[in-house]
């Protein structure tokens, strides 16, 4: 039977043992009226090698188009290294390090992927992970709520160049708990908040401010001013980062006068597959007096009987399997073997390696978007600095032509449409270190096919 | 295992100018177009060793882990059983690993065909109308299933409902995300024959109350015999019934909570899928709902159509509680859970239930015989079962703690400790149905082999483990003298 050990002698010792003649007896405290059907929509079990040919076939439909889309989810190299590692059975098929003795590999490396992050983003102290970047800001939210002291109010301002679907998600995780969300506008000549447009929030009441670096379009925001401006108004300042940037860019620790309060994002640039959306993970660190307000599992030193040091699962009375309805989360399980992974690929790559991964993406990103606005009607949508990622305005509807760039394999960016519509024909490109030179080349040229196409159609 | 006490952190491995330098692009290229404040002044402090050195170092860590391919790992309530690393092989493919999750539904029909099926087998499985799979965690499926109980109470006007009914033995999670989702925790007793007190679920359910959230079998390991009662007594007061689906495993092919007259499920796919823990993660679940609940299910969802498969959004699904997270779930897990539901099939699901019930009540069994004492001894036991160590407390002065500690040591990992609070000294026991007659034989030698220990010097037990790379650990000095990250200085 797959997956299941026993032989038929065994079976029926065990049954003796539990004193009842069948497999069906064992559940006679279930009503009969309750007894499953025949499951006929679940096919029958395939063998191994079966399964593998389905799973190749639907694979190989699958196209592996030429990537220039990020918006969330971005193509970096991942060492060999990383995921022949994370998928050893030990890291694998180990659960939440409750029994700390029996897990002494799993919560090291949780010691030192708070280290990293720490070190990344210039803050204190870090949790295990959460879920996912969405949800890593819904929680910190929930968090900057609980941890604002000198301001009550449960209202938390979040700019419009924060990702779209991260401000669908926390709205739906925090909207029973009677938080309210303040949209912050920007400023569309250079695709970031304008510090000074920020006035008119004055006389209102923010329990924290969501402050995105870069921010969804990929620009770089006025990150001192912003946390300085939040920090003057009595709200805790969100750091919101790509933690690739964060290689070359300001930590959050550093942000403004006192640096922001707490910092989370999107880990999946950290050694993670794109994967159609996940397994990714969450991280979020904060500064030292907030501790007590962190959600999610944090790992701690100490040491054991005979003075040697060890790691343990800490402050536990945080959570929900001791403080129950007062926990400061209902996470329970959450990506630890994403952190695995995370932390063999940053020991791998160390600070320089991530840095050129990095500048890599930068610089591509400079070359496409050159590349790009060589071709006549195509132009930026806002001027500014940016990181890996910017939008560019196109002379045609915008869904025609990436679907036109799909139908030559490459995926040319993220339609800004439905989210900014004020943009017109805008895309999001991005080109990360994975990208070649040769590559570039064929986006534009299948760019300006498209284009030709598109306006030989229109005429 | 290793057991020496070579416990150096990678920090320390770390050189000046070290790098595994295959791994990062040749040079770094230019940054000059950033305007300088945008940029940090100092490195991050990361370990700078070489490819090497890294593999070594990690390689090492794993070995300081139990993990189910490593031990057995009878923990109550997570059910470790095997892995499949077809599975795991299955998902690892390089198309279904490198697909962008915003690339067009035309460029990824393989992926959304086995999601799409995997909706359908799970909502057969648990007799639901619907599933989603775009849910992170149990404890996400958990918020998912209150919040849109919230809402279609909201759609009715029928704002007045605050409360939601927990059993006093249910997992943390129940009551925190009741909180979550703004409503008042009341809790239920658990009567002496370990079913919810019918009298008191009778006395709490009124106009106040939104819903109840319950595990089933419960987390005393039984099954709750009065479940169509208590189904037609919450619906009658106005509520919803959830079902938390921890426990699924026990009864999955044998009975099904929509048959039951729960209106919202989530199966744990780490629990009963067998997709992998992972050290804490990533847990992956699925959201069932019935006809009542349909309109307010998570997006995004896949749909097959005349042209394909493709996914609902919020203009499909307007009533939607909306979206959990930033994409589609944990993909890759659902995939794994995917290739098991193949390699099982629907007899194979039946046989999950059957195998992990028998070795449950057949470990039950060998224990009591043994002089341990049954939680519920007059009861069946689901896929997991309690014993009480009061007794062996009392009389040798040794606990839970002990027994577990001392059980990591003879090569076991621990039981669930001290869960359900409502038993004194509860080990929580769930063996699966992955596990061999010789593994719970070996495991039962192991609990006798420890009372045997204790009664002859209780040191022994009370000093264990022995055998592991690190003894007993200071919680006490872990918490109140917070060491949470490396420094040079230490």
């Amino acid at each position: 039977m797959p997956f299941i050990p026993h032989t038929e002698d065994e079976v029926r010792e065990m049954l003796d043992a539990v004193g009842v003649d069948s497999l069906d007896a064992l559940f006679d405290e279930i009503p009969a009226s309750l007894a499953t059907g025949g499951l006929e929509r679940v096919p029958e079990g395939l063998g191994e090698m079966e399964v593998m040919r389905l799973m190749r076939e639907r694979a190989a439909t699958d196209q592996q188009p030429l990537c220039f889309l990020g918006a969330g989810a971005y193509e970096h190299h991942i060492p060999a290294a990383v995921w022949e590692l994370t998928t050893r059975g030990e890291f694998y098929s180990a659960y939440t390090p409750y029994q700390a003795e029996a897990s002494q590999g799993t919560l090291q490396l949780v010691y030192e992927y708070q280290t990293m992050m720490c070190e990344l983003t210039g803050l204190g102290v870090s949790n295990a992970s959460l879920y996912d970047g969405a949800t890593a800001l819904a929680e910190a939210v929930l968090m900057a709520v609980r941890a604002n002291r000198k301001d009550k109010s449960r209202r938390i301002l979040m700019p419009r160049t924060v990702h779209p679907v991260y401000r669908k998600v926390v709205q739906t995780i925090v909207s029973n708990q009677n938080i309210e969300l303040v949209e912050a506008p920007f400023d569309d000549t250079v695709g970031r908040i304008d510090p000074e447009s920020l006035g008119r929030f004055e006389d209102m009441a923010f329990a924290a401010v969501v402050i995105p670096q870069p921010n969804f379009f990929g620009a770089l925001e006025e990150v001192d001013r912003l946390t300085d401006w939040a920090h003057n108004m009595g709200a805790l300042a969100i750091a919101l980062c790509n933690p690739v940037s964060l290689a070359v860019l300001t930590p959050p620790g550093e942000w403004g006068g006192r640096g922001a309060d707490i910092a989370c994002g999107e880990g999946q640039p950290l050694g993670i597959p794109l994967s159609s959306g996940g397994p990714y993970f969450g991280f979020m660190t904060c500064r030292k007096e907030h501790v007590r307000q962190l959600p999610g599992r944090i790992v701690g030193r100490t040491v054991d009987a005979d003075g040697r040091t060890g790691y343990t699962l800490t402050l536990q009375a945080r959570e929900q399997h001791i403080r129950r309805s007062k926990a400061t989360s209902n996470i329970c399980t959450n990506q630890g073997l994403m952190v695995t992974a995370a932390t063999i690929h940053m020991a791998l790559l160390g600070a320089e390696g991530l840095a050129r991964v990095a500048a890599d993406s930068h610089a591509n990103t400079r070359e496409l978007v050159q590349r790009l606005i060589a071709i006549a009607g195509v132009e930026r949508c806002f001027d500014g600095p940016f990181f890996h990622e910017t939008p560019l305005r196109l002379p045609a509807e915008a869904g025609e032509i990436l679907e036109g760039l799909s139908a030559e394999g490459i995926l040319g960016g993220y339609d800004l449409a439905n989210d900014y519509p004020e943009l017109g024909d805008a895309v999001l490109v991005c080109a990360t270190e994975t990208r070649t030179g040769a590559d570039i080349d064929a986006y534009a040229n299948a760019l300006g096919a498209c284009l030709r196409g598109s306006q030989r159609a229109r005429a | 295992m290793i057991q020496e006490e070579d416990n150096v952190l990678i920090f320390e491995l770390s050189r000046h100018g070290c790098r595994a330098s295959a791994q990062a692009p040749r040079q770094r290229a230019d940054t000059g177009s950033l305007p300088r404040r945008f940029l940090r002044r100092n490195a991050p402090q990361l370990p700078e060793v070489s490819e090497l050195e890294a593999v070594r170092h990690y390689t090492r860590l794993s070995q300081k882990n139990f993990a189910i391919d490593t031990h057995f790992y009878p923990l109550g309530s997570c059910t470790m059983k095997y892995n499949p690393r077809g599975a795991n092989a299955a998902a690892m493919l390089p198309q279904f690993l490198e697909r962008h999750p915003l690339a067009p539904a035309s460029t990824g029909q393989g992926f959304m065909a086995c999601i799409h099926e995997l909706q359908d087998y799970l909502a057969e499985a648990s007799g639901m109308r619907a599933v989603t799979l775009s849910v992170m965690a149990g404890a996400q499926g958990e918020f998912a299933g209150v919040a849109m109980i919230r809402a279609y109470h909201t759609a009715r006007g029928d704002t007045a409902r605050d409360e939601i009914l927990v059993p006093d033995a249910a997992h943390g999670t129940n009551p925190a995300t009741a909180t979550m989702c703004g409503y008042k925790v009341r809790e239920i007793p658990t009567g002496a024959d370990g079913d919810v007190d019918m009298d008191a679920l009778r006395e709490a359910c009124g106009e106040r109350t939104a819903g109840i959230m319950l595990t089933n079998p419960s987390t005393v390991g039984v099954f709750e015999r009065r479940i169509q009662e208590i189904a037609q007594l919450v619906h009658e007061a106005g509520g919803l019934l959830y079902y938390d689906g921890a426990n699924l495993n026990a009864i999955l092919g044998k009975a099904r909570p929509g048959d039951m007259g729960f209106d919202v499920i989530h199966m744990n796919l780490h629990k009963t899928f067998s997709t992998p823990h992972g050290g804490g993660g990533p847990g992956a679940a699925a959201v069932g709902v019935g006809e009542r609940l349909l309109p307010y299910l998570p997006i995004p969802r896949v749909v097959k159509e005349h042209h394909g498969y493709r996914w609902l959004d919020e203009n499909d699904c307007p009533d939607s509680i909306g979206r959990l997270g930033t994409f589609a779930g944990n993909a890759g897990i659902l995939l794994r859970a995917y290739a098991y539901v193949r390699m099982l099939g629907r007899e194979g699901m039946v046989r999950v239930g059957e195998y992990s019930t028998l070795n449950a009540n057949y470990l039950m069994a060998r224990l009591r015989d043994a002089g341990f004492t049954v939680a519920y001894p007059e009861r069946r036991a689901s896929h997991e079962f309690i014993i009480s160590l009061k007794r062996e407390a009392k009389e040798i002065g040794v606990n839970v703690m002990d027994f577990a500690k001392r059980l990591l040591d003879l090569g076991y990992h621990a039981p669930t400790t001290y869960f359900p609070l409502l038993i004194s000294e509860a080990l929580l026991i769930e063996p699966t149905e992955t596990e061999s007659k010789r593994e719970l034989d070996g495991f039962v030698d192991a609990m006798v082999r420890i009372r045997q220990e204790a009664k002859d010097n209780i040191e022994t037990v009370k000093g264990a483990p022995y055998r592991l790379p690190v003894r007993r650990l200071d919680d006490v000095k872990a918490a109140r003298e917070l060491n949470l990250r490396w420094t040079a200085q230490g």
